[in-house]
């Protein structure tokens, strides 16, 4: 049975499209789900997709975390559910505290539009399995805001806890620690600001990205097995 | 009652601000000389009614802990007026 993939369209949402096409060339089921609904189908994963939710207004992801949608998405991760966040996506879990820290302005004040080397800090994720540790993935960055920040105490417990995953090879926003992408406390929540559906197939440069998106694939059908 | 509100929502201190620093570094070419910590926030402005101004400012306070700041990096100061 393939897995059932739920991606959150919000008002300004503009990445929807890329990930219903690349998880549906990875064998998954993917739908589109209204953030105005306040149940999600039955689905195994929910994303988050970048864009601009709610015009980005007041703050990025800061009206997005209203959305009646983002109630249920956090009782799907609550039970286990596994959710993703990519670039604006990432930066509604923060607004919601479903991830720690926030995500601030550029550190040189540059809009980014890049292909970016990561290296993955944790390779035992459902969302990184399928690399190794320490390997060297390559995802394109497309945002404003990607420049991750934390307190110090927190970002001890993160980096103990296994929690930061993917890292710039080479900072490009100024992110603390060069964090790229993090996980919750229960691994079930995952945001990063590189865009892996943008780099699934060889003819746009790279298919790196099918690694994360894989990975989740995979950890479903082996829990399934279990 | 009818209330004015005025929030300012700024980095909290120590978290560096990209934007306050650009303007420290262009104002010294218009000869605007010995300028230092700039910092750059917003100011949010509403009108709330309450039966009180220290309701009033409990109101706007609630609003900024859960809408209008962002705890992580920014902190916020209200201001009332009747």
């Amino acid at each position: 049975m393939s897995a059932r993939v739920g991606i959150v369209v919000f008002p300004g949402s503009n990445c929807e499209q890329d990930c219903e096409k690349v998880f549906r060339d990875l064998g998954a089921e993917p739908m589109m789900v209204w953030h105005a609904e306040d149940a999600l189908p039955d689905v195994d994963i929910v994303v988050l997709p970048g864009g601009f939710a709610h015009g980005d207004y007041l703050r990025t992801g800061a009206l997005a975390r209203f959305s009646p949608i983002m109630s249920a998405v956090q009782k799907h991760s609550d039970a286990g559910g596994l959710t993703i966040g990519i670039c604006n996506g990432f930066q509604v879990l923060c607004e919601a505290g479903m991830l720690p820290g926030a995500l601030r302005k550029n550190a040189g004040l540059k809009f980014l539009c890049k292909w970016v080397d990561l290296t993955v800090d944790n390779a035992d994720t459902p969302f990184t399995s399928r690399a190794e540790p320490g390997r060297v993935i390559r995802i394109p960055i497309n945002h404003f805001e990607g420049n991750w920040y934390c307190e110090p105490a927190v970002l001890d417990d993160l980096k103990a806890n296994g929690q930061i995953v993917l890292r710039y090879a080479d900072n490009p926003n100024g992110s603390l620690d060069s964090v790229a992408g993090l996980a919750n406390e229960n691994f079930t929540v995952f945001g990063l600001m590189p865009h892996p559906e943008r780099a699934c197939e060889s003819i746009l440069g790279s298919e790196d990205g099918a690694l994360i998106l894989g990975s989740m694939l995979d950890h479903l059908t082996a829990k399934a097995g279990v | 009652m009818a209330f004015t509100a005025s929030v300012n929502v700024m980095l909290k201190e120590g978290i560096a601000d990209p934007q306050g620093q650009t303007i420290e570094r262009a104002l010294p070419a218009l000869g605007f000389t010995g300028v230092e910590e700039v910092r750059v926030g917003k100011r949010i402005r509403l009108t709330v009614d309450a039966p009180s101004e220290e309701e009033a400012r409990a109101r706007v306070e609630q609003m900024c802990e859960r809408l209008l700041s962002n705890p992580v990096i920014e902190s916020y100061e209200v201001t009332l007026e009747r």
